[in-house]
């Protein structure tokens, strides 16, 4: 952590996006996390790819649970709306929000305790419910705040900073929420802001829920030989199957690099995702090769990461619920109470 | 790219821009650091070593430190260090007790030091401790040279030259005053080790047009007149006075002109206002007195009747470029202009002369009548006269003068014990880790965006009421800690140890100006662009390390970085590490030898 707020000034040559902010526009309060958390990269993230994005800051909501991931929304977006909840308890508090509001674009920051704990519950309901949202797993697979006991998404076999090793099987987030029926979903590292950025920019346009599984390590507790989430250890084992380029709007400016085949998929507001393969085999449309896939490469000892599934038709809870589009925190009396005369109505067409 | 090697003194000496900058290398930062701890005498005595004349520096020095200052790439006005070190000469305690002593026996051998200006007087500084019987000849009876003749009292008051110049003189220098040499082929007879020249550039350029002979009454040379002006054997000027000239010299006659009678005092010039040689706050001052400057009028001819001088006649002219960019002033074709004056005051440059040396006394001279002197060693073809300052190279600055001075001093301190003057000795240079604690630096690195602090000017009233109050009234010591605050301390270096680099980013992600990236190696014009911020500054270097586990460099632009060690504080491993780098040239003496 630091003590020093990061200077006002910034290089002479900072672009300013299509609403005229700069990416330092969508920074916030100096963090306190540890120095070197993976955790700060993915805040650095989500910095970048709400600049590219052109959001406007006071159209975001960032909703989080308890932990050092959670602590997170404070340290990003330092203009946009936020609420620090209970442990394991965002996801409930966002459909909430999002229920009362379907305008906003919504980051749920969470960790691998808070998610896939106290909070799994929580977890699986917000995916298979399809609450449009990002939800954003900072794990690092190990309890940082009480000082390094094993999580549960700890690799069975893995070791502790101590050398205790761990008996537990672990849970893998990807895997249960392709299971669960979100979306969009994904893994990253937070050692890779090529591939996070663009990541967390498609997930913001996708509509439904998102999911990315961040693997984010603990310098503190969990960096170490034996640990199968440490930097040095993702490294060697991440298996990436695509890179990807978002597109917003009409004619993109991509030089397209490395050899290997593109695929291009629409999402529902007309903006492209262009994944260039890195592994021919791996179809991300196709949900069910997508878990054998991951299976089959985690019993290897691999870390596949990249966007893993997506569904560019997909609807959300309001789509399900079939609401009306102006968000309800907006509509009036009238249209909230419409009168005994209308409920009557109601009433007779269940009897 | 090549890694780069920190452990070669120019690599981070070139990222401490001023002291860089600075002819004499004085170490900017460490004196700012000590006057905003309130130490003066210590930022003074550092300076006096490096400097010489601090008190005089801090007062007219053309500063080519602050140009080169950080602050002016990331914000807009570099920090007032010129200004800095007059607080380290105002607010200083007695320093004599600081000052080397006079060499208690002598060495044998004699220096004699035609001139008893900046360049002289640094070597006679830097010898005569060690020994060497040093003898100043000066046509003044007083010592200063130029310092004391041609800069007006109301910038630099009497007071401020002597005390600095008896520093040097109560270090045992035989000072001749009022001694004119009018035969360096005699002074060599008298049996001298060696004979350093620094005369200066004595002679004012005239302006040889149409009625100057008529009307020379009225037309001064600006340097010749300051100097009477300075010596009190001036003491007015008629109402209505024309400077030619854009340079500092015509600043000054302008101001002083303005103070001594002249009501309408103007200043003409061929050039536009920007390509004016005088330094902007020079100009700046003219202003503030209310001194208009006309520019693009090129001087045709002095107007006269009956062998009075009544005006000038100027021809105006645009600046085009020619097809190799090259400004040429051209007549606009617009009528000339006529000023209607009682006095001209003629300030447009001034060059070497020599005729007090033989030219068959081994002294080859150029065919633009400046002698052959080594830019190394300043030794001449006669292997034991060495010019220093002005008579060196042409007019140039005090602080110009100083470093020859030292360089100067080294020559023939080797050339006397027999070494090789060519080689020369290699700064002394320290470099420390500044971490006192795991959120604590030894400096301040609270780094903000802060505006140049002015320095309180003497009210118009009184400032032109009296040609020796000075104008300036320096920075009280509240301001002066605001101002020293601006400094980045770009003598506090990134350091980077790739072997314990982990790779998380960190430093990526905090530093305020972008200047950190991770990447694959390439060739340096093709790096800079890929950078993360684009590197486009030249002059600016590229700081690359190696020996990553990921294969990648690390490349860090030193251009705008801000020296807040933000990369430092965030690093989990220690690979960045802030570390102070002190330089020091080496003077003559044991250390040099």
């Amino acid at each position: 952590m630091t003590y020093l707020a990061k200077p006002k000034f910034h290089h002479p040559s900072l672009p300013k996006n299509a609403i005229g902010f700069t990416r330092r526009d969508y920074e916030a309060s100096t963090s306190t996390l540890c120095a070197g958390c993976g955790h700060d990269s993915i805040s650095a993230a989500i910095i970048e790819a709400a600049f590219e994005l052109s959001i406007e800051p006071h159209r975001v909501a960032k909703i989080s649970g308890i932990g050092c991931s959670s602590k997170t929304p404070d340290y990003f977006l330092g203009a946009s709306h936020g609420f620090n909840s209970v442990h394991g308890r965002m996801p409930s508090v966002l459909t909430g929000a999002n229920l009362a509001n379907r305008d906003l674009i919504y980051l749920g920051v969470s960790g691998d305790g808070d998610s896939a704990s106290i909070g799994f519950g929580q977890f699986a309901h917000a995916l298979r419910r399809g609450v449009d949202m990002v939800y954003i797993v900072e794990n690092n697979g190990v309890y940082g705040l009480t000082k390094g006991q094993f999580s549960a998404t700890a690799d069975k076999g893995s070791k502790s900073k101590k050398g205790a090793l761990n008996s537990d099987s672990a849970i893998d987030l990807v895997s249960m929420a392709l299971q669960l029926g979100a979306t969009f979903v994904a893994r990253s590292f937070s050692g890779d802001k090529a591939q996070l950025v663009p990541l967390i920019k498609a997930a913001i346009q996708h509509r439904g829920a998102a999911l990315i599984d961040v693997i984010s390590p603990c310098i503190a507790f969990n960096n170490h030989v034996g640990s199968t989430k440490s930097l040095d250890y993702v490294r060697a084992h991440n298996e990436a199957v695509n890179a990807l380029d978002v597109m917003i709007g009409r004619a993109p400016i991509t030089v397209d690099h490395a050899p290997g085949k593109v695929v291009t998929v629409t999402l529902h507001d007309g903006s492209e995702l262009r994944l260039r393969k890195l592994n021919d085999e791996y179809d991300p449309g196709d949900r069910l090769a997508a878990m054998n896939f991951l299976q089959a490469h985690a019993a290897r000892g691999q870390i596949v990461t990249g966007l893993l599934y997506v569904d560019p038709e997909a609807d959300d809870l309001h789509g399900h619920f079939d609401t009306v589009p102006t968000p309800l925190n907006q509509l009036g009396e009238r249209e909230l109470c419409p009168g005994a005369d209308t409920l009557d109505a109601i009433n007779a067409g269940l009897r | 790219m090549k890694p780069t090697d920190i452990s070669a003194p120019d690599y981070f000496h070139k990222v401490v821009d001023c002291q860089w900058a600075c002819p004499a290398h004085t170490p900017v930062p460490e004196y700012i650091r000590l006057i905003a701890a309130g130490r003066y005498s210590d930022a003074y005595m550092l300076n006096w070593k490096s400097n010489v004349f601090p008190g005089i520096l801090g007062r007219t020095c053309d500063r080519p430190c602050e140009p080169a200052c950080r602050r002016v790439r990331v914000e807009d006005e570099p920090v007032a260090i010129c200004r800095l070190k007059r607080v380290a000469a105002d607010y200083k305690d007695d320093i004599k007790a600081r000052l080397p002593r006079p060499a208690a026996t002598g060495n044998g051998k004699r220096i004699a030091l035609v001139g008893a200006g900046p360049a002289s007087l640094t070597v006679a500084r830097d010898l005569a401790p060690l020994g060497y019987t040093c003898v100043v000849f000066d046509s003044d009876t007083r010592a200063g040279g130029m310092m004391r003749t041609q800069i007006p009292k109301f910038r630099l008051p009497d007071s401020v030259i002597d005390e600095e110049t008896d520093y040097i003189l109560d270090l045992g220098v035989d000072f001749r005053g009022g001694t004119r040499i009018d035969s360096l082929k005699a002074l060599l007879e008298d049996g001298y080790d060696a004979v350093v020249v620094g005369s200066g550039a004595p002679r004012g350029r005239d302006l040889d047009i149409p009625g100057r002979q008529e009307a020379a009454a009225n037309i001064h040379i600006g340097i010749d007149w300051l100097a009477s002006v300075s010596f009190d054997h001036i003491h007015s000027i008629g109402r209505r006075v024309i400077v030619l000239g854009g340079g500092n010299t015509a600043m000054d006659c302008c101001r002083s002109a303005r103070r001594l009678g002249g009501e309408d005092v103007k200043v003409v010039v061929r050039s536009g206002y920007e390509e004016m040689k005088a330094s902007p706050w020079e100009k700046e001052d003219a202003r503030r007195e209310g001194i208009p400057i006309h520019n693009f009028l090129v001087p045709k001819a002095f107007l006269h009747t009956d062998g009075r001088l009544t005006g000038v006649r100027f021809e105006t002219v645009t600046a085009e470029h020619d097809a190799r960019g090259r400004r040429k002033l051209v007549p606009s074709g617009e009528p000339d202009v006529i000023f209607e004056c009682d006095d001209v005051l003629v300030a447009v440059g001034q060059e070497n002369a020599f005729p007090w040396i033989e030219r068959d006394i081994g002294i080859a001279f150029d065919e633009r009548d400046m002698p052959e002197v080594d830019k190394l060693t300043f030794q001449s073809t006669n292997p034991m006269v060495f010019f220093g300052g002005d008579a060196a190279f042409g007019p140039k600055n005090i602080i110009w003068s100083v470093a020859h001075g030292h360089e100067v001093a080294v020559s023939i301190d080797k050339m006397l014990r027999g070494e090789d003057i060519a080689e020369r000795p290699r700064p002394a240079v320290q470099v420390m880790n500044q971490k006192m604690g795991i959120h604590e630096w030894s400096y301040k690195n609270e780094v903000m965006p802060d505006e140049r602090y002015m320095v309180p000017h003497r009210d118009n009233a009184t400032a032109l009421g009296n040609i020796k109050a000075e104008v300036e009234l320096g920075f009280d010591p509240n301001l002066a800690l605001a101002e020293a605050g601006r400094c980045l301390n770009c003598d506090v270096e990134t350091v980077f140890t790739a072997p314990l680099c982990i790779e998380c980013d960190a430093c990526i992600d905090v530093c305020p100006m972008d200047c950190i990236t991770f990447t694959q190696d390439g060739d340096e014009d093709e790096l800079r662009h890929r950078l993360r911020a684009p590197a486009l500054n030249p002059e600016q270097a590229i700081y690359v390390a190696d020996g990553l586990k990921t294969g990648r460099i690390m490349a860090k632009d030193e251009d705008v970085c801000l020296h807040c060690g933000l990369c430092a504080e965030r690093c989990p491993t220690g690979a960045w590490d802030m570390n102070k780098f002190f330089l020091e040239m080496t003077h003559a003496g044991p250390a040099c030898r």
